[in-house]
Formats: C-alpha cells, structure tokens, sequence
C-alpha cells in the first residue's frame, strides 16, 4: 500500500536528481527565452510584412505565416502568454484546492463529510470538460479562461489536501493541538501546511502542467484566447488547416507546448523522487570477513552443510561473515541473535531467496544433497526444502484463494490433480490441527486468524515432504499461545517424520524449549555454539549470549528452565 | 458480491448522477449578462432574443424551470437545439456511439500494451538491475506522457497521413475503421506511457512483498510466479488508474475528435459552446457526467470482484 509522503517536523530537505535539475533547467530556459521574446520580438510576431509564407531561412528560422509574421516570435511570445496565464490558474487551483483540503480538518466532522463527498463527485468529472462548461458559462476570451482551467483544477488539489490531511489527523502532534484548543487557522498554518509541503510541491508542478495543457487545449479547440489574442494552443489550431501545404507552421507551437510540459513534469517526477526515502542511498559499513573458520570437513551424512558463508550487499559491504554448520537427519538447528545478526540472511541464503541486490558465496553449501552454490533443478528446489516465514499476515497472496496457494507445489512439481492436491493439503491441514479444512480452502488471507494461517503455511511447507523446514521466526508474529501451539506442530513433525529444521529466533525462550543445538549469532559471525541442555542450564560462556538470557523475561525463563 | 457494497456503490452513483443534473441546470442561469441575447447571436432582431428567452425559459421562474428540466429528462427529453434544430437526444444518442468506441478501443489498447511492458520493465530492472533500462524507459515514457493528445494527434498527421500518406487525416463516413486508427492512436499514445509508468513501479513494490517471496520459495517458474502471484495484486492500482485514464480520455476526446472532425461528443459539444446552444451542451455535458460516473461504478465493481478486501473494506 504506497501511504502518501508525510515529513514529520522539520522542512523537507530538497535533494536534486538528473529529472529535477534537468526539468527545472528546460523550464527556466524556456520561460526566460519567452519572456525576453515578449519584450523584444513583438514587432516581428505581429506586425504584418509582405513577407508572407517564407520557407525556413536564416531571417525566419521557421519561416513567416500568410501575413507575413515570423513563426518562431509568435511561437514564442505565445509561450510567454500560455506561460503567465498558467501561472495564474496554477496559483487560483492551489490557493483555493489547499484551503479546501484543509480547511475540511478543522470544520466539524458533519460539514467535512459533506465537503469531501462533494469534492470525490467534482474529481470524477473529466477535468478538461469541467473547463469547458466553465468557459460556455463565461465566454471566451483570456480571463475566462484562466478562471475556467483554475476552476477546474480546484477539487484534484483539494482532494490531495484532504487526503494528506487525513493522514497527519490521525498523528498524535495534531490530537494534541487539537485538544490544546489551538484554533482552526493557526492548525492549519502552523500543523497542516508544514508537513504537507513536499507533496504540494509535486502537486503544484503537476496541477501547471495539467492547467498549461488544458489551457491550450481551449484555445486549440477555439473556446479560448480570441483573434488577434493568441497562445500556444490557437497558434497551433490555425496551423492546423494549412498542414499539407506548410506544415512547418505546427512545428513552433506544438514544440512549445511538448517543451514546457514535458519540463513542468520532469519537475514533479524530480520532486517526487527526491522526496521519496527509498532512493536514499544508505551508508556503507565496512567489515571484514571472519575466515578464520574452525570448522571441520562437512559431514558426509547431514541434511544440511555450510562452510565459510558470505553474504554481501551490492556494494560489497558483508552482512555475514563467514558462517559454518551442519544440520544432521532429524536435527533442530536454532540460530539466535538480535535483528540484525544476520541470522535471516543465512537462512535465506541457505534456501537461495536472498533479497534483490544481495549476492551468497560459501565454499561448501549442501542442503539435502544439492549443492546450492549452483543452480539446482526448481523441483528439487521446491521439494527439498520448506519454508515457513515470520509474518503470516503477508506471505499469502492477499488477492487469491488459500486452495490455490497452497497446492502450487503439488500441482507444479508433483504432478497432482487439483482434486488430488487439495485432498493432501486439506489432510496436511487436519494434521496441524485446522478443525475444517474445507473452509480454509476456500478462504482468502484475509479472512484467517494468524494462527491458522501459520498453519496453512506450515501445511504448505510440508506438502513438497522437504528433508528440511526452513523456518524464519515463525511464531514472533503470534501471540503468546499460538506460539505454544505451532511450537508443537513443529515438535510433533521433528519427532513423526524426522524432518530436520533451521529454526530461526531472537527468543532464546522458544529455541531452548524446541532445539536441539543453538548457534548464537552476531554482527554476521556465530559466537557461541550450544547444545540445548547447556542453554537450558543457563551454561553458557559469550557475554553476548548471557544478555540475551538475561533479556528473556521471567516468566518465559521459568518456563524455558522447566 | 456482497449487497452491501452494491448498494453503496450505486448509491454513489445516484449523487454523482443527481448533482450532473443540478450542475448542467445551473449553466444557463450562471451565464452572465442575458442569456438570451448570447444565444440569439450578434446580430439577432429583438424577435429573435425574445424567441430565444422563450425557448430557453428564461420568462419563467427559476423553480419552474427546474421542475420542467428534471420532468423532461425523466421522460428522455433534453430540449431543442437550436443550432442543429433538432431534438438533444437524438443528436447525443446518435453522437455517443463514436466517442464511446474511440474511448473503449483506446483503453483496451493502452492495457494491451502498457500492463506487460510495464510489468516486463518493472521485472527486468527489479533490486536495481539493467540501471540503463530503468532510466531508457523513465525518461521515454516521461516525455510521451507529456505530451497532450492534440499535439500528438498533430504530430500523427504529419505523419502518417502528410508524409507517409497511409491513413486519412479525418474521419470519413465510407472508411470509419480506418479512420479510427489514427484518434485512437493519438489517445492511447500518452495513455500508454502513463499507465506503464504506474505498473512498473507497482511491479516493484509487489516483487518485494512477502508473499512473492513465499511464491519464490514455492520455485514455480518465472510466468507462474509473475503471471499468478504478482498480476493479480498489479491489477488493483492499475484498474483504478483505468478508470481515471478512461474519464480523461473522454476529456481528451474533445481536442482529438476536434483534429480529425471525429463525430463524438467532444466535437459536439465544442460546436455547441461555439454556436451558444445552451440546450446541447447542457445535454451532452449530462451524458458524458453519468458516463464517467458509471465507469467509476464499473471499476468499483470490476474492482470488487478482483480483490476480495475492497468489497469488505
């Protein structure tokens, strides 16, 4: 869900890109050139000569038109016309759009209902026929239309406001000037106006384009400027019907309006990307790589071998730092460490699902008898290996059914019937305890409790029989008894089917009551490796890993300690 | 389809529809100066004005007026125009098929193209990959998007119906398919360019959420993975944005139809304000109200059935 761009307090830093340096720069070239030309060039733009429909020459780069009058001028001091009555309907849509969005926040509740229904009615109408109706009603001619496209353009600002605002209402800063007594013109000054200036910007270059465009559109279609008046959009309709015999004539005023358009919206984009955190760069950090590694040679027998794993950002910087471990048959592996540790990368290194921009190497990486260093079949992919995630609020595809979803890998990699996948998933389901299968079936996400669809995930998971379940703290997301409950659906799978897991948690609580073995991880290195009885007895030797003992609290110690 | 959301949803519409009346009934007494005297012309005798006053019912009170307009409208009847002579309704009947048709065509095309090239884009340079392609399809799809529908329908004339001679320059009655091919173009063009824009950023967001990660882990193929698990979640954005791009696009009809003599209704109602017939605009501005409002109905619904949370939202 793309939430607007909200600044909290502060002003916005303006950051310049290629798009915004580059539209902002045509913008500034174009206008001045145009302003110059409406003090210099008049004379050639509308006096008449017996020049008349002269061919491209060095005196008339784009020639002269039937009277005479030189075509690149009037281009010109026709943008430098479009350009100040844009200005002026920029400047009435903004004003009256943002004093609208805003003033809805401080109205009673009753009035901003009533507003905002009207403002959603007013944007659904075409923008362009709004200005058209405006400029039947106020005739034609040079006012009319800015006020008509300034019009216009009102509810698309007003609406932006009022969604804008929307959001800052809900935040505590605006509750508490609210509850202040801070009255209506001073929250909006001082609390509304302030965070929303980067998004108004953007809005601002958007709403000049649109108006430069729609404006010349009127005049192009003749409801606009009248003769001898004239801008872009009327010098270009009357180039129009000559364009067999002299079409350069629409070269100017079409190339005006692309030009100015095209600037204004480059602006915005700029705007835009510079106001959006995600293209931030991030700061590198260096580290170095732990290749000191003490660990053996693989072990020929287990489910799962690493040595000397790296898992590197783009620009080189390690996340982790050389890990080694095995995972025997029927084993529970806990990895353990603060957000951060690099415990996740791990695992999704192990499964090859490494976030984009984000590169493995390890010189020996086995999981269930493929080398995962190179590029293993996708059905032994699939089949080899489960994964359970943490937040199961996310990893189901909220806009299809669970029956699709879970019998993906028994369809595509097993050959199943529909029919014969969902009988084994709605079997797998009743295994962990779904009272009615059927109906999860049929479900969408969004209708499941969490619990239930950690479940259907782990009942996935099982679907392809993996020799390994990946499983990235899949009960931090879930309440206290759930947890307990999933816990054991994964105990109960370890023990029935022997399935060896990779158990992945910041909660030593959880680790020490369902692992076997415990690595502690940190900054990307393990640091302690444990056996779970020695975890439990509270033997441990890192610093580290008796912090993050102490941080269990109590009541989950006591219960770890049983 | 719950029945709850249906009935909200032509709830909406039956506001957006009651205040497209209101608005079209308040353009003739908005008018300023005498209305009558605008309609009748510059050079009108004073019989002519007071004809004009008649028909227009400018003699008769406001209320009145009102109650005869909405009367008249529930009985199909929009009024006389003067500067065809001929009834509203059979001139906006007759003219919606041809802008309907440009604006429909127009929008399957720009989905045709734009939601895979979008999606391809968004693919292609996911985490930061072919930065090159990134920037060749940002700044092509920026200008053209940029460029309005009338100077691309300009620049397409010059084109291919000045230079290159291979398609007419104007809509002609023996050659309608034909004709078409250029409006539509000059519609779909900018339209194209946006919407791509907007799927190819959704492909990005989407392409980082959990649940293509699960599909990833599920190892079902790149046209499995993006086709079933990314598609549906990019439809949402993008149908909405349907909905907006086919409502500009009725807008965009006016300069388009007016560059190739399109007979729509944006050429109608361009000739109307043009020849001060009160009675036609009114009736075109109507109708093309309720159509956009119906299309937004059409995407709710569209929508709804799409993406089961916004029924329930």
């Amino acid at each position: 869900m793309a939430e607007p761009t909200i600044v909290a307090a502060g002003r916005p830093k303006l950051r310049w890109n290629v798009a915004l340096a580059v539209g902002a720069g045509l913008l500034a070239v174009t206008a001045a050139t145009a302003v110059i030309a409406s003090f210099t060039l008049v004379g050639a733009a509308e006096g008449l000569s017996p020049d008349t429909n002269r061919p491209m020459s060095a005196d008339h780069w784009l020639g002269t038109d039937a009277f005479g009058r030189d075509l690149l001028a009037r281009a010109l001091v026709g943008a430098q016309s479009s350009l100040v009555m844009a200005l002026a309907a920029t400047a009435l849509s903004m004003v009256a759009g943002v004093l609208i969005g805003t003033a809805v926040w401080v109205v009673p509740r009753r009035v901003r209902e009533a507003a905002l229904r009207m403002v959603e009615i007013a944007v659904s109408y075409p923008e362009l026929l709004v200005a058209v109706v405006l400029a039947a009603i106020l005739g034609a001619g040079r006012w009319q239309l800015v006020l008509a496209v300034g019009l216009a353009n009102i509810p698309a600002t007003a609406r932006l406001t009022a969604n804008l605002g929307a959001a800052l209402h809900q935040r505590d800063f605006i509750t508490t000037a609210r509850l202040t007594g801070v009255p209506g013109w001073a929250m909006i000054g001082r609390h509304l106006l302030p965070n929303m200036a980067e998004p108004l910007l953007i809005q601002l270059a958007a709403t000049f384009s649109t108006g430069l465009v729609a404006m010349s559109a009127l005049s192009f279609v003749g409801l606009g400027v009248q003769i001898p008046d004239y801008d872009l959009g009327s010098l270009l309709a009357a180039a129009l019907p000559a364009i067999y015999s002299r079409p350069v004539e629409v070269v100017g005023p079409a190339l005006m309006i692309v030009l100015l358009s095209v600037a204004a919206m480059l602006v915005g984009d700029g705007l835009a990307a510079s106001a959006d955190p995600r293209l931030r760069s991030a700061q590198a950090r260096s580290a170095l790589v732990d290749t000191s590694t003490r660990a053996a040679e693989p072990t020929p027998d287990a489910v799962v071998g690493v040595r000397d794993l790296v898992v590197r950002r783009g620009d080189g910087a390690p996340l982790v730092r050389g890990v080694s471990f095995d995972i025997g048959r029927a084993e529970i592996l806990g990895v353990v460490g603060e957000s951060g540790s690099g415990k996740s990368l791990t695992a999704m290194a192990l499964a090859r699902l490494l976030p984009d921009g984000l590169t493995a190497e390890a010189t020996h990486l086995q999981v269930a008898g493929m080398d995962m260093r190179q590029n293993p079949p996708r059905r032994d992919l699939a089949t080899g290996l489960g994964l359970i995630y943490q937040d199961p609020g996310t990893t189901f595809n909220p806009a299809l059914r669970m029956a699709t979803q879970l019998t993906e890998v028994l369809r595509v990699h097993r050959g199943r019937s529909k029919a014969e996948a969902r009988k084994i998933i709605a079997d797998l389901l009743a295994s962990v305890h779904i009272v009615d299968p059927a109906r999860l079936l049929r479900s969408h996400p969004y209708q499941l409790s969490g619990g239930m669809r950690q479940r259907a995930m782990i009942a996935a998971a099982l679907a392809g029989e993996p020799a390994l379940l990946v499983a990235d703290e899949p009960t931090t997301a879930l309440d206290v008894t759930v947890q307990a409950e999933i816990l054991r659906e994964l105990a109960r799978i370890n023990t029935e089917d022997g399935t060896a897991m990779l158990f992945i948690s910041h909660d030593l609580g959880v680790i020490g009551q369902l692992c076997h073995r415990v690595l502690v991880m940190k900054d990307g290195v393990v640091v302690e490796e444990l056996t779970a009885e020695a975890l439990r007895a509270g033997e441990v030797a890192e610093p580290y890993t008796r912090m993050l003992l102490d941080a269990v609290p109590k009541l989950d110690r006591s219960r770890a300690v049983r | 389809m719950t029945r709850s959301f249906l009935a909200r949803r032509l709830g909406g519409l039956a506001g957006t529809v009651v205040v497209a009346v209101v608005l079209t009934f308040v353009i003739v007494p908005l008018i300023p100066g005498d209305p009558a005297v605008s309609a009748a012309g510059p050079d009108a005798t004073i019989e002519q004005i007071e004809r004009a006053r008649t028909e227009l019912g400018l003699d008769r009170p406001l209320a009145e007026r009102f109650v005869d307009y909405v009367g008249g409208l529930l009985q199909g009847d929009m009024g006389h125009s003067f500067s065809l002579n001929a009834p509203v309704t059979d001139v906006v009947f007759g003219r919606l098929p041809f802008t309907a048709g440009l604006a429909f065509a127009s929008l399957a095309v720009v989905l045709l193209v734009a939601v895979p090239l979008g999606m391809a884009v968004g693919v292609l340079t996911r985490g930061g990959r072919r930065r090159w392609l990134d920037s060749a399809f940002g700044y092509t799809t920026a200008v053209v998007a940029a460029i309005p529908p009338y100077v691309m329908a300009t620049f397409l004339v010059l084109v291919f119906a000045v230079s290159l001679q291979v398609l007419p320059p104007a809509y002609s009655r023996s050659r309608v398919g034909i004709s078409l091919v250029l409006p539509l173009m000059a519609l779909a063009i900018p339209s194209i360019c946006f919407i791509a824009r907007v799927v190819r950023r959704e492909t990005a967001v989407v392409l980082e959420q959990d649940y293509l990660r699960t599909a990833r882990g599920w190892r079902l193929g790149a046209l499995r993975t993006y086709g079933r698990y990314a598609l549906p979640n990019l439809l949402t954005s993008t149908l909405t944005l349907s909905g907006i791009i086919l409502i500009g696009m009725l807008g965009g009809a006016i300069t388009v139809e007016t560059v190739f003599s399109w007979p729509g209704l944006g050429l109608g109602i361009v000739n109307a304000v043009t020849a001060k017939d009160y009675p036609l605009i009114q009736g075109i501005v109507l109708v093309l109200a309720v159509l956009a409002a119906a299309l937004t109905l059409a995407v709710d619904i569209v929508l709804g059935l799409v993406d089961p949370r916004v029924r329930h939202g």
